[in-house]
């Protein structure tokens, strides 16, 4: 049954292990907030990557409970997910950008599986493109492109499409000081259109430069609270707390 | 500049529709727009040569089978054998005139010596020596051979009927269906007919098998990108269609080259049993309509690669979540 959508995502004990290894999640239950900015912390190899999976359904949980968008993620008929899929945008911690495509098809892609007229996708997509910075190099294949400026086409494919949730795996890795921060103010603006976004990073730095934000912390799989934002998430006009 | 007036736009979003359906439209650039596999068209090229040539083979026995059908169905021959020409020769006489009375005979004609001499030539040769040169069947104690048409099927009740009727003019005459003595080559021509259409069947299971291959190869090497279009929201079919479009091309090149060279070996087959001269042979020929079965031989190579590699894809990608 599909529940209103006051909450974006809730995980309920959720687990997940791979094969028959040892979980790499265990007991994680959270609520994410519509037009709420989040970041999720943890050392190296503490799961974050793995929580992301499971955020942008590429993953099924091994156990426990996943809600998103009202509507019950784990028994969501496979024909549905990409509706789901369309709701999201994704940045990869290693970019996944098509390497036969040039800069602006990677970035037109969402739009592209979505339907979108070509008339209708060029000036957006060449808009995106200006704004990260990439104005000029829009017929450039990946391979020809540096690391940061990957990245930065990655970002521009996961949010040329308004997704109602982005969601980030170390977006700022790859790119200088300043071109981070450009990102940061590129998703808090996302964020004011009331996109739910979750960056997850390790620079700690990242974290104060979104002041309204809210930490999730995972150590070693299991999830922490260090704010208690989380169980006392502030009350926004028009999006009810827990 | 103005707007385009409503309709003419309508039309142009139709037609760009209809485009975008035939090429794929931006769906191509969804996965890499590279052929299922570098000797695919050929391996269709092959298929539909093999199948083609099958089905021509099919077709030729079957017209065969029914000219000649068709020509010995009401036939039967009377043999007169009797050593003596005089007596043979009454016999036939008599035969012939109880044959034109007889019910349902439609035609009776004896069958002249020089007509005989000819069946016997390629045995006995033009003449035989001898100082009246007369003629073989003169010569030789060869039976009268009267040809007999009857109005209906030369059946056992009509052959039985006949044989009756002849026994007390022409004791000494032998009454044959001529469809009888074709019998084991019509059953020849069943079996070939039944083997061109294992062929046949056994080369489209082959075409799959490559279809198939073909099609998982091209998913494993494109993975990686199939995954990122999953993750943006793309659609099963939508990766099928790409798929699909590129082995279409791929059958489409590879079936046009295949019926040109089947049509070439089978016009070259064509006139070898030509120059044969058999009347037999004569018969295995191709219609309009049997050429235009052939014709649909790429086609149907086309539309099975397709449907195949549809479902390859689809089973693939519904393993991934």
């Amino acid at each position: 049954m599909t529940e209103p959508e006051a909450e974006i995502v809730r995980f309920d004990n959720v687990g997940l292990r791979y094969g028959t290894d040892k979980e790499v999640l265990t007991d994680v239950s959270f609520t994410l907030f519509p037009g709420t900015f989040y970041f999720l912390t943890g050392a190296s190899g503490a799961g974050k990557t793995s929580l992301l999976k499971l955020l942008y359904l590429a993953q099924r949980p091994s156990r426990g409970k996943i809600s998103m968008f009202g509507t019950d993620a784990i028994t969501l008929p496979r024909e549905r997910l990409p509706g789901f899929r369309r709701r999201l945008g994704v940045v990869f911690q290693d970019f996944r950008l098509i390497p036969h495509l040039s800069a602006f098809d990677n970035v037109a892609l969402p739009l592209r599986v979505a339907g979108v007229e070509e008339d209708d996708l060029r000036k957006p997509v060449a808009d995106m493109l200006e704004w990260v910075g990439l104005g000029d190099r829009s017929h450039a294949r990946p391979a020809t492109l540096s690391g940061g400026e990957q990245q930065r086409v990655a970002i521009a494919r996961a949010v040329i499409g308004r997704p109602d949730m982005l969601v980030a795996d170390e977006p700022t890795g790859n790119v200088d000081p300043d071109m981070a921060v450009k990102l940061l103010r590129l998703f808090e603006a996302l964020n004011r259109l009331g996109t739910t976004v979750v960056v997850a990073t390790h620079d700690v730095h990242l974290l104060r430069k979104v002041p309204d934000s809210l930490i999730m912390r995972l150590d070693r799989g299991r999830l922490s609270d260090p704010t208690g934002a989380l169980r006392y998430p502030p009350r926004r006009a028009g999006i009810p707390a827990r | 500049m103005s707007a385009p007036p409503a309709l003419p736009r309508a039309i142009v979003a139709r037609l760009r529709t209809v485009g975008a359906a035939i090429t794929g439209g931006s769906e191509t650039q969804l996965v890499p727009q590279t052929r299922l596999s570098g000797p695919m068209p050929w391996v269709i090229a092959i298929m539909v040569l093999l199948t083609a040539i099958a089905a021509a083979a099919g077709l030729a026995l079957g017209n065969l089978a029914s000219q000649a059908s068709a020509d010995l169905s009401g036939g039967i021959t009377v043999q007169v054998v009797n050593a003596a020409p005089g007596a043979r020769a009454r016999q036939a006489n008599d035969a012939l005139a109880a044959l034109r009375e007889s019910p349902g005979v439609a035609q009776v004609r004896l069958v002249p010596a020089a007509e005989v001499d000819a069946l016997l030539e390629p045995w006995l040769g033009k003449r035989v020596a001898s100082a009246n040169d007369e003629s073989v069947a003169d010569a030789l104690p060869v039976p009268a051979l009267i040809d007999v048409r009857l109005a209906g099927a030369a059946d056992g009740a009509a052959v039985n009927r006949i044989r009756a009727r002849l026994a007390k003019v022409a004791p000494d005459a032998r009454v044959d269906a001529q469809a009888g003595w074709l019998e084991p080559v019509f059953a020849a021509i069943g079996a070939l007919r039944w083997l061109a259409a294992a062929l046949i069947a056994l080369l489209a299971l082959t075409t799959i098998a490559a279809v198939l291959l073909a099609a998982r190869t091209a998913l494993d090497s494109h993975r990686g990108t199939i995954e990122i279009v999953h993750m943006l929201g793309g659609t099963d079919a939508q990766i099928a269609r790409v798929f699909q479009r590129s082995i279409a091309i791929d059958a489409g090149a590879g079936g046009a080259l295949g019926l040109a060279l089947a049509v070439a070996v089978i016009l070259a087959l064509a006139r070898r049993f030509d120059a044969l001269g058999s009347g037999l042979a004569g018969g295995a020929e191709l219609g309009w309509g049997d050429w235009l079965l052939l014709a649909l031989v790429p086609l149907a190579g086309v539309a099975l690669a397709t449907v195949t590699a549809r479902a390859a894809v689809l089973r693939a990608l519904r393993r991934m979540l």
